[in-house]
């Protein structure tokens, strides 16, 4: 159409006009560090497996899980799940159950019969890793994944450390646990059985180890002095647990006393009822508030009618009977006797007063060094000693099965790196995707998922799995409360609420790009984020 | 809320999607039918509005007429044509040689855009053009101030028009002064925060979606630039009915308001949640259907972030107007029903 | 066909026979009975294909007849004095868009005083909008001008006001001859719009020009005007061709052969006129008349050419730019500043706010502008003693209070005084 002059204009024509030259500050699509990976021991990239679940891929899922976790059906059982304590979503109305999709992941994975890749070269390099638990299980597919071959010798029958020996059956089933470890081994990982090793150097040097990771474990129960009679029945968690693993089960009379405050004095307790025991009391020294024990397995263990006396402490144990004497907690939270006695029927007493290590394959290893009872490693994992590595409940850190696992990634890159003569450097962290860095107004209400838990007389009777796993349209839902802190999910927000259509759209999975032509700097795109992956920096002149 | 559960709640299930996605209320999702997205969503959304326009940084008028017309070109097929009053809008698209519509737009004059479009669809309509749509637009000044003598004729002639009133609550081309729909207490360039009662005076303006209620025209609906789900589906439906229609679009300035640019969408949803500017739909007459606020907020969030009531907060004292302003939105949470959890009828 | 018709009616039916696809009825005071017939016609079928539009004011009247031309529809409206006004940015608009919508503006006077009835206060007042404004002698001119008036607009454009002097002609009955719808639809072609909205050829129309382009933009719209000057002429020879009848074209001219004096006239009065000079003729007087029909374009060089032989100009205009005079006079002087022995220009206002333009009074001016010419503007039949007595009054008191209604204290206290004097 041939326009009159100026009062009449052609469509779109305004595209001559830049206007991303008033601009000061740009924004920029960034990553941040969702608190859930941040919080998690294993390392594991949550929020990145989570978004593979939400699309329903499974499979890819879990393989983006166990990149980092060759666990996943164990850690959706057995893991205190630091990453829900750090969900922002909790925020809003309470934390994705993470774990629960773990579960249904390695659940899955297994029921699918999904395998781990071989390595594509093997480096010829030869690595020991001492203990089948699960920092020695971590390391020895980490370090698999890196072509290496991979011995581990454990010192029991089976594989699993602590896993199998500590953790209940009600718990974590052994099959799942067999399950995932045979997914180790036929990735080309050899485990040697009742091959307790004395010498570490001996048996590289035999073995012809180019290096070794160590992970024994704590597998010594503390004993704290308490007088007892003659006739007094006084044993001890880890005796016990493991016992529970073999022919003869232990014989601990109608009424037990448990005493700690641990998850292990929890799972002793817990047993016990299971076993036949008509009352399993446990005895601590604090209040609940107080206990290192979960309070969900608390909460567990009463609804299973274990009785709890705090502020106690076990003066004499006698045949059939107990005495403890009150305590009460000082201003700095520390119990102090009352001199207040009380005398308790009791068949047997369990200690559960944590574990000790045992060092003796280390004797006269030169440059390695303990300290109270445990080894110290430097921040590459590394002991004192050049190549061998330690990780796990004999190292300093927190006791659980989730670290252990870090610990052994941890050191299996740190081992890969040194293996060629270089250090590995995991790079900065990103910035943390805190919740104020969320626009919580995109995320309606999603109450999670509640999963489903074995009735009560089931539960005292017998050694069924007490907590249930998700069926799939559970686990999907509970995978989209996901806010993907951090991380775009592709909501077109940015796109959508650009006042100058400065936002470039590339497709499913390529995520976005800005048009800086026309960007204006406004920062509406990075307010309306939903999840926190846009960031305003200064424009540089 | 209380009757969901995970299993009822199907992919497909676009209302339910809400409670089910993270992101339900964002532009669009990847993980959701197409359908259930919005069109801004969309690679193939028109941008009748497009780049190189000359509106402020974070403008929500310009943001709240891409929005609309493009959710209009969608639901007439790409067959429309937009009237525009005198205002921002018009000046930031249209300054000789360029211009940022894509679509067949025209501009008379301030207060005649209601008028012009009623004989863009008597044309259509001599013509035998009937799938082609007309929208008239304009700020609440071209709307509610000098462009209210057409819009009420357009009205009761039930002439097939969608007015879009794009309500920035001020003449902010001129250099933001008082238009009849600025707030109380607002300060603006003729009505300074100085004297006994600085800004707009309490009992002044008028909330002209009422009155278009009052002529009992088809369709009337407000909405913001924050929920844009809620925009389009209204636009969608105002473009399924014949006759006089009238949408008015809350869209904050970033000027005029004395807010920061990337507040923008914050300030609409504030305007919301606080019960400052109602959300309802109304047909024939009727209040038919209000937009829920899921939490209340207080008023104070909304305005501390705005220059433009900064007088309530001098020197760290809270003005007694404030409690006006609050009972205000009060007033309007009591009146439309506000507080809940979901859009209802009534 | 031949009709005994109110020149309103005739109009309806003129403008009917254009086939209007939008009309936009406003009944402004002073109303005329143009639209009401359209509407008629519309409504009892026998004007079909056109919306009727019942507007709420003047200034949406002619908005939506912007918004339908703009669209492609032939749109038309009618107005008067305190309408036009009330639509004057409207005006301004269509002409700077360029919309070919033909208008009739029955002429009035402008208050306050408010006053309804003729003079052309109001064409002055949109005179610099860029409209065409074509003034029509008689009822019968009224009717064509309109049929030509869509013509000229369509082919040029551009807006056509059609003036019509108020309740003179458009209140009067008389003999009009109404085309047949077959030669109008010969004459005047279907609306071909030169810019369209449409969805399938998108464009913003109405943009904003800045000091870069707006000279150019007013320079062209004047371009088209001078343009305009042939185009008007044409069509009103192809009028002449199709229905016999001299209507419309830039001027016309009565007994200026040898006049000395020419009157320059525009719309009604020009009967009157010719009557007067018929009789001063006989006289022996030689005195001639100059009809201006296109007062926009402003016909010069066609003004100059009838009035070069002239020695005396006498311009009687209903309109008064106050503080300065007569507006038409003005124009008449700038079409004959370069002539070389150029005539004696006298300017007269008669007939304001309807006062009757008697041919006594003529006779008077037309003498009076050879023999004793007068300085500036002299208002015909101005009742010297009421305002001579008004000036006195007012100079004497500070705030004296509207002039107007001291003149009509004044006016009704001469009446009673004459009255008193008639019975003593």
């Amino acid at each position: 159409m041939a326009h009159p002059f100026a009062i009449t204009l052609d469509p779109g024509s305004s595209l001559a006009n830049r206007t991303g030259s008033w601009r000061s500050i740009r924004p920029e699509y960034v990553h941040r560090l969702p608190p859930c990976n941040d919080a998690c021991p294993a390392g594991e990239d949550i929020q990145g497996w989570l978004a593979k679940a939400e699309a329903g891929d499974y499979e890819g899922a879990w393989r983006a899980l166990t990149v980092n976790n060759p666990l996943p059906a164990i850690m959706g059982r057995v893991c205190y799940h630091p990453c829900e304590n750090a969900c922002n979503r909790k925020a809003i109305d309470a934390s994705v159950g993470i774990n629960s999709v773990e579960r249904f992941l390695g659940d899955l994975a297994l029921e699918k019969g999904w395998a781990f890749d071989k390595p594509a070269e093997e480096t010829g390099k030869k690595v020991l890793v001492i203990g089948a638990g699960p920092s020695g299980l971590s390391a020895a597919y980490h370090l698999r994944r890196f072509g290496h071959a991979v011995t581990i010798r454990e010192a029991g029958p089976l594989p699993g450390g602590m896993m199998r020996f500590g953790i209940p059956k009600y718990r974590l089933p052994r099959d799942v646990l067999d399950g995932e470890v045979a997914r180790i081994v036929a990735m080309g990982v050899e485990i040697v059985y009742d091959a307790k090793v004395d010498d570490i150097l001996a048996a590289m040097r035999e073995g012809g180890f180019d290096a070794a990771f160590l992970a024994v474990g704590a597998h010594i129960a503390k004993r704290a002095y308490i007088p007892a009679g003659e006739a007094a029945k006084v044993l001890d968690a880890v005796q016990v647990l493991r016992s529970m693993e073999g022919e003869d089960k232990p014989l601990l009379g109608r009424r037990v006393v448990v005493y700690g405050g641990g998850n292990t004095a929890i799972d002793v307790a817990r047993t016990a009822k299971r076993l036949g025991a008509e009352e399993a009391l446990i005895v601590y020294r604090r209040t609940r508030d107080h206990m290192p024990a979960h309070d969900f397995e608390v909460e567990e263990a009463l609804e299973e009618g274990v009785m709890m006396k705090w502020l106690s402490t076990i003066k004499n144990v006698e045949a059939g009977s107990i005495t403890v004497e009150k305590m009460a907690l000082d201003d700095k939270g520390f119990p102090q006797p009352t001199g207040e006695i009380e005398t308790l029927e009791a068949d047997s007493v369990v200690l559960a007063l944590g574990q000790d290590v045992d060092l003796s394959l280390l004797e006269g290893v030169p440059g390695l060094e303990i300290q109270k009872g445990v080894v110290q490693v430097g921040p590459d994992m590394m002991t004192g000693a050049p190549g061998i590595f330690a990780g796990g409940d004999m190292v300093p850190s927190e006791r659980t099965v989730t670290v252990g696992v870090g610990h052994g990634k941890q050191a299996a890159r740190h081992i890969d790196a040194w293996l060629r003569g270089e250090t590995w450097d995991p790079g900065p962290r990103h910035e943390l995707a805190g919740f104020d860095k969320l626009n919580p107004w995109y995320y309606g209400e999603a109450p999670a998922t509640v999963r489903p838990v074995l009735e009560i007389a089931r539960r005292t009777s017998t050694f069924e799995e007490v907590v249930q796993g998700l069926d799939e349209t559970n686990a999907l839902f509970e995978a989209r409360r996901c806010l993907s802190c951090g991380n775009c999910f592709e909501c077109d927000n940015c796109y959508g609420v650009c006042p100058d259509n400065a936002v470039k759209k590339l497709g499913p999975g390529r995520g976005f790009e800005f048009d800086y032509e026309y960007c204006k700097g406004c920062g509406v795109c990075a307010q309306e984020c939903p999840c926190g992956a846009i960031a305003m920096v200064p424009e540089e002149k | 809320m209380a009757e969901f559960t995970p299993e009822s709640a199907g992919p497909d299930d676009a209302q339910k999607l809400r409670y089910y996605q993270k992101g339900t209320f964002t532009v669009g999702n990847r993980l959701v039918d197409a359908d259930a997205r919005t069109v801004q969503a969309s690679e193939e959304r028109s941008n009748a509005l497009t780049c190189g326009h000359r509106a402020c940084q974070g403008c929500g008028e310009a943001l709240g007429a891409r929005y609309a017309l493009d959710a209009a070109m969608r639901a007439t097929n790409g067959k429309l044509i937009a009237v525009n009053a005198t205002g921002c809008l018009e000046v930031f698209t249209t300054p000789y040689p360029e211009t940022s519509w894509q679509l067949p737009w025209m501009h008379s004059l301030f207060g005649n855009a209601a008028a012009v479009a009623t004989g863009v669809a008597a044309a259509l309509r001599v013509k035998g053009k009937k799938e082609v749509r007309v929208v008239a637009q304009g700020g609440d000044g071209g709307t509610t101030d000098i462009g209210f003598q057409c819009l009420s004729g357009m009205f009761e002639r039930n002439d097939d028009v969608l007015y879009i009133c794009y309500d920035n609550e001020g003449y902010m081309n001129t250099g933001v002064q008082r238009s009849s729909a600025t707030p109380p207490a607002a300060r603006t360039a003729t009505t300074p925060a100085a004297g006994d009662e600085p800004g707009n005076v309490f009992g002044t303006g008028k909330f002209v979606p009422r009155i278009a209620v009052a002529h009992r025209i088809p369709y009337v609906a407000t909405a913001t630039v924050a929920d844009l789900h809620d925009l389009e589906r209204k636009v969608a439906k105002a473009m399924s009915i014949r006759g006089a229609r009238y949408l008015q679009i809350d869209v904050p300035c970033p000027l005029g308001w004395g807010a920061a640019s990337h507040d923008t969408i914050r300030l609409a949803r504030l305007a919301v949640e606080t019960g400052f500017y109602p959300i309802f739909e109304a047909e024939h007459g009727k209040v038919t259907r209000v937009r829920k606020i899921r939490k209340p907020r207080p008023v104070t969030d909304y305005l501390r972030l705005q220059k433009r009531f900064a007088h309530l907060f001098r020197d760290g004292h809270e003005d007694p107007r404030v409690t006006r302003l609050q009972a205000m939105c009060d007033a309007n949470i009591e009146e439309y029903g506000l507080v809940g959890d979901d859009e209802t009828s009534g | 066909m031949l009709k005994q018709i109110e020149g309103s009616k005739a109009m309806a039916e003129g403008i009917a026979l254009c086939r209007p696809e939008v009309i936009c009825a406003y009944p402004i005071t002073p109303q005329t009975h143009i639209v009401e017939g359209l509407g008629d016609l519309v409504k009892d079928g026998s004007l079909t294909n056109c919306e009727f539009i019942n507007v709420e004011s003047e200034f949406a009247a002619l908005s939506v007849a912007i918004g339908a031309s703009a669209a492609g529809a032939r749109a038309y409206t009618a107005t008067a004095s305190q309408g036009l006004l009330f639509m004057m940015e409207a005006v301004y608009n269509a002409a700077g868009l360029g919309l070919p919508i033909v208008m009739t503006l029955g002429n009035r006077a402008i208050g306050a005083p408010i006053n309804i009835w003729n003079d052309h206060s109001d064409a002055m007042a949109v005179r610099d909008a860029g409209w065409l404004q074509l003034f029509a002698e008689t009822n019968q001119e009224a009717v064509d001008l309109h049929i030509q008036a869509f013509r000229i607009a369509e082919e040029l454009s551009m807006p056509v006001m059609v003036n019509v002097d108020g309740f003179i002609l458009t209140h009067a009955v008389e003999r009009v001859d109404i085309p047949d719808q077959d030669n109008v639809d010969a004459f005047l072609p279907s609306y071909e719009p030169v810019q369209v909205l449409d969805p399938d050829e998108p464009a913003s129309i109405g943009a904003m020009v800045g000091p870069e382009a707006f000279t150019e933009v007013k320079y062209l719209a004047h371009y088209k005007q001078t343009q305009a000057l042939r185009l008007i002429t044409k069509v009103a020879g192809e009028y002449r061709t199709r229905f016999g009848r001299d209507s419309g074209g830039l001027v016309r001219t009565y007994r200026t052969q040898d006049a000395e004096t020419i009157v320059v006239a525009m719309g009604s009065v020009c009967g009157t006129i010719k009557d007067t000079i018929d009789e001063m003729r006989d006289e022996g007087y030689p005195i001639g008349l100059v009809t201006i029909v296109s007062y926009r374009p402003f016909p010069s060089a066609a003004l100059r050419n009838a009035l070069a032989g002239a020695k005396d100009i006498v311009v009687v205009e209903k309109a008064i730019s106050v503080g300065m005079g007569g507006p038409l006079a003005i124009d008449v002087d700038e079409a004959l500043r370069n002539l070389p022995h150029a005539p004696q220009l006298h300017s007269a206002v008669a007939g304001l706010g309807g006062r009757p333009i008697l041919k006594a009074s003529l006779h008077r001016l037309f003498r009076e502008a050879v023999v004793q010419p007068w300085e500036g503007t002299q208002f015909l039949d101005l009742n010297v003693r009421v305002v001579g007595r008004e000036i006195h009054r007012s100079a004497k008191t500070r705030r004296s209070g509207p002039t107007a209604e001291a003149l009509l204290r004044q006016l009704a206290a001469e009446e009673r005084d004459s009255a008193e004097k008639g019975r003593l």
